[in-house]
C-alpha cells in the first residue's frame, strides 16, 4: 500500500514536471504549436551587412515573415550574401521589393525590413532581392556630416 | 579426516596495503561439520571468510568451495555460488529500511519466483527456527544485539544454503544470547548437515561445538585437529592462546623502541 | 623541495587514481539493465526520497529568487524607462542560468548529501557486504537505482524551480510594481527562444543531474566505513557537486551561448 502511494506520488511529480515544461514552452518562450511552419528561401546581397546576426528577424511593414538563416561572404564580389527564410504563406512579394537592413530603435539589434515593390511578379524560392540597402553605419554618418559632405 | 572437504585453500597469500596477512595458509574444511577458525584479534579471520565467499582475491594461492575454483570464477558463476552460501556478519548487517519480515523474504524474492504466500510460509519457518517469529514486524532498528543476530541468521538459511559461514557470531552478546546462539548452530548444523565455518576469539564456546578447529596467527596456520587433539597441543603459542596467558610466544608489547629510548632514562645508573 | 614535489606528484596521482575508479564504478553500475519488474518500484522509490521530498526547497528557493529578481530587474531598468523588460531580464536568467544551477546547488546538498549518508551507513554496516554475499549486486540494486532518479529528478526540479520563478518575479513586477502585464508577457515571449534557451536549460539540469547523482553515490560507495569516513564523504559530496556544477555551467554556457 505504500509502495502505491509513493508511485503515486511520483506520478504526480513528473506530471507537475511535464506541465512546467509545457508553461516553459508556450507562455514563457512563446512557442506556438504550428511554429514549425514551411518556409522558403530568398538571398541578397549586401555591401555591408553591419552587426545582422543569423537568427535575426525579417520583417515586412513591423510584421514578423521570416528569420536570417546565413551570413556568408561571396569571394567574387566581396559582398555579404544573405539567406534568409520567408513563411511559406508569404508567397507574393513583389520581384521588384528592397531588401533594407534597419535598426530598431537607437541602439537596437538591425534586421531586414522588407520595402514593396509594385511588380506584378513575386519572388520565389532561391532567388534574389534586385535591390538592397546596406546597414546605417551611425559612426559613418557622424563622420561625414562633421567633415561637412 | 574422515569427510570429503567442502573448502580447500592452498598456500593462500594475501596481502593489503602492504601487510601481509597471509602467508600460505593451507586449510581443509569438511563438509558436514562445523570448523572454528580461531585466532588472536587482527589476524585477518574476518578476511578469510571473504577470501572464500570470494568479494577478495588472493595474491596467490587457490581457494575452492564446492569444487569451484572461487578467484576464477565468472561474475555470473560466483553470484550463483553466493546463493548456496549464507553468512552471518559480526553487526548482523539487517537492512534498516525494512521491517524484519521483509529481510527474511529478501533473499527469496531476489533469487527464486515463489508465490507470496510460499514466501510468507518459508520466512515464518525461518524466523520460528530462530524463535522470533512474533519479531517480524518489528523494524531492525527496534531489535536487541542478541535478537539482531538471529534475525540475520534466519536470513542468511532463508535459501536453505550448504555452507554457512559465521562472523564472531559471539562478540559482545550477553551469556544467555551467547547460549541461544550456539545451540543454533548446533541444531541447523546436526538437523540439515550444513557445512558451517564459524570464525571466532571466544575459544571456549567455539571448542563446545566445534568439531573441527584450526587456530591462525601470524598468517600462517599454527595449529589444528579436533578439539582435544588442540588442548593436548606441543606448541607453546597454541597453549598461550588457548588459555589467555597475557604473555607468551606472542608478545604482550606490540614491537617497540628500547624502553630506554622513550622514557629518557638512557646511560642513568639506576 | 623534492619531498614537496614528491607530494604534489602524489596527490595528483590519487587524484586521478580516484577518477579512474569513478568511472569504472559508473561503468559498473550502468552496465547492468535490470529487470523491469524489480527495477521499476525501486527507482520509483527513490525517485520520490530524491526528487519529491526536495520539492519543497527548490519551490520556496525558485519563489524567492525570482521575487529578488523582479526587485533587482525593477529597480535597474526603470532608471532607464524599460521596466517592461523585467519579464524578459527574469525569464531569461532564470530559464538559461539559475533554474539549472540553483537547483543543481540545493539538490546537491539537500538530496546528494543524504544519499552519501545512506549508502555511506549501508556500507559501514556491511549491508552491501552481505547484499554481495546473498548474491545481489548491490551497484544494481542500491546505487544504480538512486543514480537514475537522480538523473530523472533534477531536470523536473529545474523546470519547477524556473516556472515557480517566473511567477514570483511577475508577483512583484506586475502584481506590485504594476508593470503592465501585457508587455511583461509580451517582452519575455518575443525575447526567449525554445530550443535555444528553454532546451538548452533543460541539458544543462540533466547534466547537472547526472553528475550530482554520480558524485554522491560514488562518494558513498567508495567512503571509509566508519563514522569520520561518512561524515567526510558527505561533505566532498557537496563540495564536489558545487564545483562541478559551477565549472560545467561555464564550459556549457560557453558551448551553447559561446558561438555569436
Amino acid at each position: 500500500m505504500a509502495q502505491r502511494t509513493t508511485e503515486i506520488v511520483v506520478g504526480f511529480f513528473m506530471i507537475a514536471g511535464l506541465i512546467a515544461l509545457l508553461f516553459l514552452a508556450l507562455q514563457v518562450s512563446g512557442l506556438s504549436p504550428k511554429a514549425a511552419t514551411a518556409t522558403y528561401t530568398l538571398y541578397a546581397n549586401f555591401n555591408d551587412t553591419g552587426g545582422l546576426t543569423p537568427r535575426g528577424k525579417v520583417s515586412m511593414a513591423g510584421v514578423t515573415v521570416g528569420t536570417i538563416e546565413s551570413i556568408s561572404l561571396d569571394k567574387q564580389t566581396f559582398q555579404a550574401r544573405v539567406a534568409m527564410s520567408i513563411h511559406a504563406d508569404v508567397d507574393n512579394i513583389p520581384s521588384d521589393s528592397a531588401a533594407v537592413i534597419r535598426t530598431s530603435g537607437l541602439l537596437g539589434e538591425q534586421y531586414i525590413d522588407i520595402s514593396i515593390g509594385g511588380d506584378m511578379e513575386s519572388l520565389n524560392e532561391g532567388d534574389t532581392f534586385y535591390s538592397t540597402q546596406s546597414a546605417m553605419n551611425l559612426e559613418r554618418l557622424i563622420s561625414n556630416f562633421a567633415s561637412g559632405r | 579426516m574422515e569427510s570429503s572437504a567442502y573448502i580447500t585453500l592452498k598456500d593462500v597469500v594475501f596481502s593489503r596495503s602492504g601487510r601481509r596477512i597471509f602467508d600460505g595458509v593451507t586449510l581443509d574444511i569438511p563438509e558436514g561439520k562445523i570448523t572454528a577458525i580461531m585466532g588472536p584479534s587482527g589476524t585477518g579471520k574476518t578476511t578469510l571468510l571473504r577470501l572464500i565467499g570470494g568479494q577478495l582475491r588472493p595474491d596467490s594461492g587457490q581457494v575452492t568451495v564446492a569444487g569451484h575454483e572461487v578467484p576464477r570464477l565468472k561474475r555470473k558463476d560466483l553470484y550463483r555460488l553466493r546463493e548456496k552460501v549464507g553468512m552471518l556478519f559480526q553487526s548482523g548487517a539487517l537492512f534498516t529500511d525494512i521491517s524484519v519480515y521483509e529481510n527474511v523474504a529478501f533473499p527469496l524474492r531476489v533469487h527464486t519466483a515463489l508465490p507470496e504466500d510460499m514466501i510468507r510460509d518459508i520466512v515464518l519457518m525461518k524466523l520460528e527456527a530462530v524463535g522470533l517469529r512474533g519479531a517480524r514486524d518489528l523494524m531492525p532498528s527496534e531489535l536487541s544485539g542478541g535478537m539482531t543476530r538471529r534475525v540475520a541468521l534466519a536470513r542468511s538459511i532463508a535459501l536453505d544454503p550448504e555452507l554457512i559461514m559465521y562472523d564472531e557470531p559471539f562478540a559482545g552478546q550477553d551469556p544467555i544470547a551467547m547460549g541461544v546462539l550456539v545451540k543454533l548452530i548446533r541444531d541447523l548444523n546436526s538437523s540439515v548437515g550444513l557445512t558451517s565455518v564459524l570464525v571466532s576469539h571466544d575459544v571456549p564456546e567455539s571448542l563446545s561445538i566445534c568439531h573441527y578447529a584450526c587456530i591462525i596467527a601470524d598468517g600462517k596456520v599454527i595449529g589444528e585437529g579436533t578439539p582435544e587433539e588442540l588442548r593436548e597441543h606441543p606448541s607453546e603459542q597454541v597453549q598461550q592462546f588457548l588459555n589467555g596467558q597475557p604473555d607468551g610466544p606472542v608478545p604482550f608489547h606490540y614491537p617497540a623502541a628500547d624502553p630506554g629510548a622513550d622514557f629518557g632514562t638512557n646511560g642513568e645508573a639506576s | 623541495m623534492i619531498d614537496r614535489i614528491a607530494s604534489l606528484g602524489r596527490s595528483s596521482l590519487e587524484v586521478v587514481g580516484s577518477l579512474g575508479r569513478a568511472t569504472q564504478f559508473l561503468a559498473g553500475v550502468l552496465a547492468g539493465v535490470p529487470k523491469p519488474a524489480t527495477g521499476f518500484p525501486l527507482l520509483v522509490k527513490q525517485v520520490y526520497s530524491v526528487g519529491v521530498l526536495s520539492l519543497a526547497i527548490v519551490v520556496v528557493s525558485g519563489l524567492f529568487i525570482g521575487m529578488v529578481l523582479g526587485l533587482q530587474g525593477y529597480t535597474i531598468l526603470s532608471d532607464y524607462g524599460s521596466e517592461a523588460a523585467i519579464g524578459q531580464m527574469i525569464a531569461l536568467t532564470l530559464v538559461r542560468e539559475l533554474g539549472p544551477v540553483v537547483t543543481a546547488l540545493l539538490f546537491a546538498g539537500r538530496a546528494g548529501s543524504a544519499l552519501t549518508a545512506e549508502i555511506g551507513l549501508m556500507k559501514a554496516t556491511e549491508q552491501l557486504s552481505s547484499m554481495e554475499m546473498m548474491g545481489v549486486d548491490p551497484l544494481r540494486r542500491v546505487i544504480a537505482p538512486r543514480l537514475w532518479a537522480g538523473f530523472i529528478a533534477m531536470p523536473v526540479l529545474a523546470m519547477i524551480f524556473s516556472v515557480v520563478g517566473i511567477w514570483g518575479g511577475m508577483l512583484v513586477g506586475v502584481e506590485w510594481l504594476g508593470v503592465f502585464e501585457g508587455s511583461f508577457w509580451g517582452n519575455m515571449q518575443s525575447s526567449v527562444d525554445f530550443v535555444d534557451d528553454v532546451l538548452n536549460g533543460f541539458i544543462k539540469s540533466v547534466v547537472f543531474g547526472f553528475v550530482c547523482a554520480w558524485i554522491a553515490v560514488y562518494q558513498g560507495y567508495d567512503c571509509v566505513p566508519t563514522s569520520a569516513g561518512i561524515s567526510s564523504a558527505t561533505t566532498k559530496t557537496v563540495v564536489y557537486s558545487s564545483l562541478a556544477v559551477l565549472g560545467l555551467d561555464f564550459v556549457l554556457t560557453a558551448v551553447m551561448f559561446g558561438d555569436f
